[in-house]
Parts: structure tokens; sequence; C-alpha cells
């Protein structure tokens, strides 16, 4: 009772106003913020510690398959991401480039170290934003509103939105072996009183479990007993503002090893002493990223994994040992890793662990990331239930822009599946049952044709124009390349050519087959042995192009096929989109849903019909019979109106 | 889901009357007119005015498949608000079957339950007041379409179609999890499983197709149980109705083995023809369980043939049926069998007993299945029944194979897709696409939803790495 008197006491210590207050300063944090203040309004973002500022506390690497298109994205709307990576990376790849375009996806190598600092000098050098480190006690609303947060030391900052971005820190717990320490990642201190308090505002939570590999002592790994992974000759930027000649240096190499039947049969050994297997852990890992005891007991007719050997930055000699997460004891890590070829020495800087954390039920989200029942307040990155530092930074800035849309009174900003992999995010999130940590995946996205990396500014960027996150400047130039790429189509595809000895060896040299009458530049290009700049010999006409021009040139035309099929299914997909469905429906009214589906529909609340009928247990009768009572419910509005 | 063509058979199939096919969406005229032809070959129904009848024939290629009245509705003033051609069948569960496969090819889609009445309420033709009515209808539509078009599915077609799905999910999700994580897996190796496995798939579909075609997918008829006491002449009169066409298109083991169903065709009628003599046989010491067996089968039928035994005096087993009758209240025949014997039951004394029991409305028909008398009245009855209105098959049956029949096709399709697609060379990731449709398509058949279940298969049988 004492301290509760204590504290209506403090209540009377209030800061200054805020438009918008960030907790949490992870990857998604940090483009919440940005956003916000960027946007031009008084922005504070909270921290348990200023030092770990946009921290990776996992691999040492940003992108990937789709994670990859998630930052391009973020670039494409006006984020931070892959700007600061472009000036931070050690090593870049592009993965899948022997596969279609769509599934291209950048990858680079962190210097964990200078990326933090970067971001944070970021934040630091952003008008109307200030950073403050205290750990948020409390959210307070007033009439479903939020309205204000409570901070360690008891004051309270009023502000008109919050985005919670609290990552893995709220009640976090570490495990390996029979240790359990109630910390965050790395050791920070974990945040313990929030939770409380969200659950006090009727938001339902859950636990989730993530783990990292343990890191090493690179004097310690012997490289000679490795496959060397070199980064690629030309390196492509993540960011579209990004000057592709500023990322053209000298790159760190990663290794390659696997384990072994003696690494699996040290693990099999010890698996009685894995929380894991003995259920000291309760939260639910995600599948796609198990620990090494997993998949030894998951997959035991492999008899090796691989292990990536990643270094952590250029200022450390810690390498991040890939693949081979765990929470077995301290001495059980050691044994094993030192099975593995080129590890024999190797000398543990931090062991592996697993954390466990609170996290939010995503359903209670809109698609626009605020929280159905309580308004003003957002949810980015992984406490709405993901994992990945890129999946993070995308929820985090479309929730800064909406929060930012909302004090600022104007339309929110929604992404839908058709226009990239943040609508998938976001949209699987709200709309399915999420029962492990998600990951983005370049299979979840159904139109990924359309969603490429190559194109995420032709998307994307019009929507961060019209926030007001991209600068005239930008917007102008990207409204030439698009002309320049419509143009070029345009030509190409009535530029005829006859069958002239020239071109018919061409044709020859390059594998392709001799022509029997006239046809155009477009006609060629979707052979598959040929392309847009192969065939500038037989082009005398053809004008000088920056290469993102001529790519997108190529692609459009080469898989026009697939792509015009996918934009007929968005149509259709839109369709259901747009037709809204109200707030306050009564689903228990509507007769003729089976109860599985108005469980279901009662739960998530979907905002339109599309959204609807992606949730699992929803059928296309109950869809059909949706429908039929919201033109009735439209119709007799219509009468009571005329009245 | 809102705009496009659909097509459906609107009134209960039926072998004596005429069934209607309905088309209503933008394209209906314009697919009618693919099918269509007047006898001279002089009219299009694009030209023709709205609310007018036409008479002439479907044609499928150069194969005529009925012969045909059409009428044309044009929007707005149709049943759905939208432009209806509706196609006047001469009936019959086959040719009605193969005018709406005709529509179907041309890009029209077959309605789900209740669209018709949907479109008409969306489009303002239904009255506000019904929307409740048509609400549940559409609800309970697909409530009997879905509990009978997996159930229609012979057990072994369902199985080969759910393996087959299985096969492609699993190289899809092989292809994907290297796309997804192409530094520990690779997608060649599935890309050749690809190559060598598509053409064997598609060979698959291609018979199960022509399978759908004859029938012999789909257990599709009128489900008709023979019940009565022991020795009543049950297996006789199965034998003879077996025998009588040698049609007898296949022979499936039902879920218990002491159930014996065939499909048998009486003239253009296709019967499901379950006898419980086996049950009998098999479980005679437990007689209770016998009775409650052929409870069982009499209630998921359409239609109950019972044998009554002439030669010996009703028993308690009859009692028995007679309370079944009753309380299922389906339509029924009486075989009152053994003619040729001395009678001890007669028939006037059956029709009393029968009246007892409030059933004196059923038919009773006098036969000796043996002596082969009054056999060929029984089917005239049966005939009658069947399609005298007293039994109404649902369109529901004829729609499902004919949907899934047409699922089988766009698999095909997108499997030769794939075909083509590797040919060209394309990407992995292009292959993907056409071998997800053709799951879907092979799901929507079996009732597996696709949703989360390429994902799962990545996780479970792909190890993926951080």
């Amino acid at each position: 009772m004492a301290e509760r008197t204590e504290n209506i006491q403090r209540d009377k210590v209030i800061e200054d106003q805020v438009d918008v207050a960030v907790i949490g300063a992870g990857h998604a944090g940090c483009e919440a913020a940005l956003a916000c203040a960027r946007l031009g309004l008084k922005t504070v973002i909270f921290t348990m510690s200023v030092d770990s500022i946009a921290l990776m506390p996992c691999n040492p690497s940003v992108g990937g398959s789709s994670k990859g298109h998630l930052v391009r994205e973020v670039d494409a709307l006006g984020g931070e991401m892959g700007k600061v990576i472009d000036q931070t990376f050690i090593q870049s790849r592009m993965l899948n480039v022997s596969k279609g375009p769509a599934v291209h996806s950048l990858r680079a190598q962190a210097d964990k170290a200078a990326y933090s600092r970067t971001m944070r000098q970021v934040l630091e050098n952003t008008p109307n934003l200030r950073i403050r480190q205290s750990e948020v006690m409390e959210i307070i609303t007033e009439e479903g509103k939020i309205t204000g947060v409570r901070i360690r030391s008891g004051m309270i900052l009023p502000c008109r939105a919050c985005i919670l971005c609290t990552g893995t820190y709220l009640q976090a717990k570490c495990i390996y072996g029979d240790v359990e320490i109630y910390t965050g990642p790395n050791g920070l201190e974990a945040a313990n009183h929030l939770t409380a308090s969200l659950l006090d505002h009727g938001i339902r939570m859950m636990r989730f479990k993530t783990g990292t590999p343990a890191r090493a002592d690179g004097r310690t790994i012997d490289y000679s007993k490795m496959t060397e992974q070199k980064g690629d000759r030309r390196v492509v930027p993540f960011s579209f503002e990004t000057d592709p000649e500023s990322v053209q240096k000298e790159q760190v190499s990663c290794w390659l090893t696997y384990t072994n039947e003696e690494t699996h049969r040290i693990i099999r050994a010890n698996l009685d002493r894995s929380p894991l297997f003995s259920g000291v852990i309760e939260g639910t890992g995600p599948r796609y990223c198990p620990s090494i005891e997993d998949k030894v007991v998951r997959f035991a007719d492999k008899d090796r994994h691989q292990v990536f050997i990643e270094p952590e930055g250029l200022s450390t000699n810690e390498m991040y040992i890939g693949g081979m997460s765990s929470s077995l004891p301290d001495d059980v890590q050691v044994a094993m890793y030192r099975t593995v070829p080129g590890l024999e020495h190797m000398e543990i800087v931090k062991n592996a662990y697993a954390i466990e954390y609170d996290c939010i039920d995503p359903a209670q989200l809109k698609e626009t990331l605020e929280f159905k029942n309580i308004a003003g307040l957002f949810g980015g990155g992984q406490i709405n239930g993901s994992s990945g530092y890129e999946e993070a930074a995308a929820q985090g800035l479309l929730a800064g822009i909406n929060a930012a849309m909302y004090v600022l009174g104007k339309e929110p900003l929604v992404i839908d599946r058709s226009e990239g992999y943040i609508g998938v995010l976001v949209d699987d999130l709200v709309t399915k049952e999420n029962r492990e940590p998600y990951r983005m995946m370049t299979s979840r996205a159904e139109y990924r044709l359309l969603l490429r990396q190559d194109n995420a500014d032709l998307r994307l960027t019009e929507k961060g124009y019209r926030v007001g996150l991209i600068s005239e400047e930008r917007w102008q130039k990207l409204c030439r390349k698009k002309e320049q790429i419509e143009a070029e189509i345009d030509r190409v595809e009535h530029t005829v050519i006859g069958g002239s000895e020239t071109v018919q060896t061409f044709l020859e040299e390059h594998g392709s087959q001799r022509l029997k009458s006239g046809t155009t530049i477009g006609e060629l290009i979707r052979r598959p042995e040929l392309d847009y700049d192969t065939l500038s010999p037989l082009d005398p006409e053809r004008p000088e192009l920056p290469v993102d021009v001529r790519e997108q040139v190529n692609i459009n035309i080469k898989y026009e096929g697939y792509i015009e099929r996918q934009k007929r299914q968005v149509e259709q997909f839109k369709k259901l989109e747009k037709r809204l469905i109200p707030e306050n429906i009564r689903y228990e009214e509507i007769a003729g849903l089976r109860i599985e589906a108005r469980q279901k529909l009662e739960k998530f609340r979907p905002s339109s019909v599309g959204q609807a009928s992606r949730i699992s247990g929803v059928s296309p009768a109950d869809i059909s019979v949706l429908l039929v009572w919201l033109q009735a419910a439209a119709r007799r509005g219509e009468t009571a109106g005329k009245e | 889901m809102f705009d496009d063509t659909i097509a459906a058979i609107s009134t209960a199939v039926s072998e004596a009357g005429i069934s209607i096919i309905r088309i209503s969406g933008p394209e209906a005229v314009s697919a009618a007119d693919r099918i269509f032809r007047t006898p001279k070959g002089n009219r299009i129904l694009k030209e023709v005015p709205t609310h007018t009848i036409h008479y002439g024939y479907i044609v499928d290629g150069e194969e005529t498949v009925d012969e045909v009245l059409v009428s044309v509705m044009r929007a707005p003033r149709s049943f759905t608000a939208e432009d209806i051609v509706e196609i006047n069948c001469h009936g019959g569960i086959l040719s009605t079957r193969r005018v709406l496969e005709t529509v179907l090819a041309c890009g029209v889609r077959a309605a789900e339950p209740g669209e018709f009445t949907r479109r008409a309420f969306l489009n303002g033709r239904i009255d506000l007041s019904q929307a409740e009515a048509v609400g549940l209808l559409i609800g309970a539509k697909n409530e009997y379409a879905l509990r009978n078009s997996v159930s229609q599915l012979k057990g072994s077609v369902l199985e080969a179609i759910s393996r087959l799905r299985g096969e492609i999910l699993h190289v899809v999700a092989g292809i994907e999890a290297a796309l997804d994580d192409p530094e520990h897996y690779s997608a060649e190796e599935m890309a050749d499983r690809l190559r060598e496995n598509v053409g064997g798939w598609q060979r698959q579909i291609r018979k199960l197709i022509d399978s759908a075609q004859d029938g012999r997918m789909i257990t599709e008829g009128v489900r008709t149980v023979i019940v009565g006491r022991p020795n009543a002449g049950k297996s006789s009169l199965m034998n003879y109705l077996a025998g009588a066409d040698l049609s007898i298109v296949t022979e499936i083991a039902g879920t218990t083995r002491d159930v014996l169903t065939q499909t048998i065709n009486l003239r253009g009628v296709t019967l499901l023809l379950t006898d419980t003599a086996g049950i009998r046989r098999a479980v005679d010491k437990v007689e209770k369980i016998g009775v409650e067996r052929a409870r069982e089968n009499a209630r998921g039928a359409d239609f109950i043939l019972y044998v009554v035994d002439s030669s010996v005096s009703l028993d308690e087993s009859d009692q028995e049926i007679m309370d079944l009758l009753r309380t299922e209240k389906k339509p029924a025949l009486i075989l009152l069998n053994k003619t040729d014997l001395v009678p001890v039951t007669t028939e006037e004394a059956l029709r009393e007993e029968l009246g007892r029991y409030g059933l004196s409305s059923l038919p009773v028909l006098p036969v000796s299945v043996t002596g082969g008398s009054g056999l060929g009245q029984a089917e005239d009855k049966i005939i009658e029944i069947v399609y005298g209105g007293r039994l109404s098959v649902s369109e529901g049956l004829t729609i499902t194979s004919v949907r899934q029949k047409n699922l089988l096709v766009q698999a095909a399709g997108s499997l030769e897709k794939v075909s083509t697609s590797i040919e060209m060379n394309m990407p992995e990731d292009f292959l993907t696409i056409d071998l997800m449709d053709a799951c879907d398509a092979l799901g929507a058949i079996t009732g597996e939803q696709a949703g989360e279940d390429l994902i799962n298969e990545i996780f479970s049988k792909f190890c993926m790495g951080k």
C-alpha cells in the first residue's frame, strides 16, 4: 500500500508532453521514432540502455531471402535500415541470382558495432527526436485512448500516441542448461513491469522463445579446414539512394564448415540436460530457426548440418557460429562445437542461449498496427510475434507512420498483400493464428512476381511521398524513371526487326533460332536465351539508359505472361479488400454463419471481407453469408437514410 | 468472386423431366454462343432480343451433345440481375452432365452452393426481408455440398488424389525451402525430381479424368438400401439387379467389410445398391447389432427396398424394419417375395400391418425373385419412384462430380504449364507458381486447404537454418 501512495504522489511529476513515445530502440523502435520525428512530430524514444540502440543481438547480417525485400521496401518508403547497412556492411551478396528476378535477394554481413553506432548517430541528429534512457513501466489511457506513459522514476510523460517496440525484453529470461538468468539479450537488463500494465489494459499476451549460437574467439579458429565464402565482386546497395560506387570496397569472408556424427552423438548423449527437452522452456520457438539439438532430433537422418562462421565486425575477433544455436549446458556446448572441423581449439567468448520473452497476440492489431481496443497505441517488431531485424524494421516504420497519421488526423497508411512483403507480413500477423515467431519467407508472398526487390521503389515510393517521408527531389527522380521504363518498353515492343543476315548470324551465335519472318525486339527479349542488354547490337535506335531502367524493361517484357497473370489475380483480390466491415459488426446476429467462423471472426474482427476470407476456419460460404449480410445492412442504412 | 460467369444445374436432375443449366454473368451469352448451334446455324445468341427462347443443339466441337431450348435473359431483368442463359436439356443425368461440362470448358466457373441466390440478393433482386433466409440457405447448401463432395469420392480415388497432391506439395516445399534458404538447400535437386515426375503426374491425372468421365471415380447415384429379414431374398434381389444389367461399373468395399455396395445402372439410373444381408450373416448371433447397422444404412439412403418373405409369417425383424421406415420417412418400395411358394403372409395381411405403422401409402409389389415373376414391374416402379418426383436426386451430386472433374482438368492444365516452363528453361521459382495451382485444384477435391500446408511442409521436411 505504501508503494501505491508513493506512486500517486509521483503522478504529479510530469514531463513535457510529446506527440509520440516509442518504447524500445531496436530495429523497430529506431524506424518508428525516425518516421515520427521526420514527419514533424515531437518524439521521444525510450531505451533500457543508450548503448544498445540498434543492437544486433543475433546474426551479424541484414537481408537474405525475402528479408532483403523488406529492407528495400523500408527504404522505398523512406526508412533508414538500408542506408545504415550500406555504410556499415563488410560483405554483401545477391542471393538466388540463378533463379527468377522475384527471388533475387540481397544479404549483407554487418559490422555490428558500426551499424549500432551509425544508427544511433542518425537518431541523435534528427530534429524533433529525443532519446531517453529509462524503462517504461506503464501505459496510461483515458476512455480507450493512450494519454501517456510512466517511466521508472514514476514520472509521467504525456503523449498522444505510443508505439511498443520492446523486442525480446519483456520479462526476458535467458536459458542454457540449468542456468536461468532474468536478463534481455546479451546480458542486458530486462523490462519486467510493462507486461502487467498491458494485461491490465486487456491486452492478450503470449510467451515466445528464440535462441542464438555461441560467439567464438576468431584467433582460435582454423579456417584452413573450412570453405571460404566471399562477397560479390560487384556489390548492389540496399538503398535506392545510395550511390552504387560508394559500396564497392574491400570485403571480408565468411566460412563454411559442417557438423558430423560425433557432434550429433554428443548432443544426443546430453539431451536430458537441455532445458528444451526437460520442459524448463515454456515459450514457443520457431521451427524455421531450430537449435542444433532440435535439428539433430527432428532431422535424425541428416548426417551433417552446415555451420557458417561469420565475422561480428572489423573491430572485434568475435565470430558468429551460424547454424548452431543451442540451450545446452556450457560444458556440452564447448565439447560439441569442438567436434566441428576448424573449431577443434575454439574458445567461446559468449555461449549460446535460448531467450524467452513476452509478446502480444497480434490478432489484436489492425493492419495499421494500431491496437483495436486502444486508440493511439501501436506495436512494431518482435512484440507483435515476429522475428528478425528486417521484419522488425518494416513494422516499426509502418507503426511509426501510422502513429504520426493518427496524431495528425490523417488517413492511415495500409500496405496490402499485393503491394509489398510488408503487407504480407502485417496481414499474416493480424489474420493468422501465430504459434511461433513469424519469419518472412518468399513462399508466403502469393504475388511475389510483382513484389520484387528490384521494383520496391516503383511499388512503394509514391506512398512514402504521400505520407511525407520522401523528398520532392527523390519523387521527381522516380517519376522520370517510370516514364523512361514505359517509353522504352513501348519502343522495344514496336521496334520491328527483319531477318537480315546480320540478325540471323547474331541469333545463331547466341544459341537462338533463326527468324522465319520479321518480329519485334520485345519478342526476342522473351526468348529464354536472350535479354534486353544482349540484344543491343540489333537495336541501333536504343537510347542511353541507366542500369535500373534497363533491368525493369527486361524483366517486364521477359516475364510479361506471368506478371499479367498475377496482376489479374490482384484485381480479384482487391475487390474483396475494398469491401469494408463496420467496426461495430455483431457476428452473433448473422444467420447462416457456422459457429467456428463466428468465433474466429469475433476474435480477429477483420476490417475487410478480404481479410476475413484469409482467417483460417472461415469458409467461402461464410464469406458469402457475410456479403449478403453486409449488403442487407447497407440497404437498410439507405432506407433509413431516406426516411 | 463477384463478376465472373458461373454455371450450375438449376433443377433437380431427373430422367423424365427437363433439366435446366443456368449460366449467369457478363460472359454468359458469349459462352453459350460458343457451344450452341441452331439447326440452320444462322442465329447467334448475342444478337437475339432479351427474353427469347431458341431451339438448337449444344455441340462440343463436331459432336452434338444434346438437343436443347435456350433462353436468353439480359441484365438487369433476370433472376441474378446479370446476363443469364438457361439451357433446357432433354434431361438424363449423363446428358445434363455433358452439357454442363461443355459449358464449363468455355471458361465458365462452376457456381458455389447458393451462389445464384447470393448474386440475386447482392444485385438487389431479392427483397431485404429475405436477407436472413438467404444467409441460412447459403450456409445450409454449403454444409450439404461439403458433406457430399468428399463422401462421394471412392476411397481409392480420394487416396490417389491426396497422395498426388502430397507429392507435388513436397516438391514445391523443397524448391521453396531452397529459395528461402539458398545457403542450406539447392533447388536443383528438387527441380530434377520435378522434371522426372511431372510427366507421371500428368498421366495419373489424365487417368483420373478418364475415370471421372465414365463415372468410375465417383460413387454417384441413388443410394439404395435393401432391407429385410434373413432369407427374405435380399441377396437374390441384389444379384438379379446386378445381373440384369452387365454394365456394373464398380464394386466397392464399404466402410465395413460386411456391407456390400454395388453401382448398378438400371435403365440409365445409377443405383448405389447396398445389401444389408451380409450384415446379418456376419453378426448372426448379435441380432441387435444387425438391425442397428441396417438402420444406419437406411439413414444414409435415398431409397429403401424392403423385401418381405411371403412364405413365412411376419416377425420381430419385420416390425423393426417397419418402425425404421416410419421413423426415417424415406421413399421405399416393398417387394412381397416368394409368390411361387405357398403364401403365409398375404398382400392384404402385409398392407394391414403396414397400416398400423402409418405406411399404407407405400407401394407393395408381389414378386418372385428366383422364379423371375413381377421383376419387370418392380424395375418400372423403381424408375417411377426415382424420377416420379417421389425421390429427388439432389443437384448436389451431379454438380459436385462435374466440379471435381473440372478441378482435375485444371490441375492437368497447370501441370502442362509446368512442363512448358521446364522446356523453356524457366527458373524454379516460376515452376512453383503452376505447381501450387495444381495443388490447390487437387486440394479442392479432397478438401485439403493449402493455407499453411506449404509452410508446414517446408518446416517439417526441410531443416531451415540460421
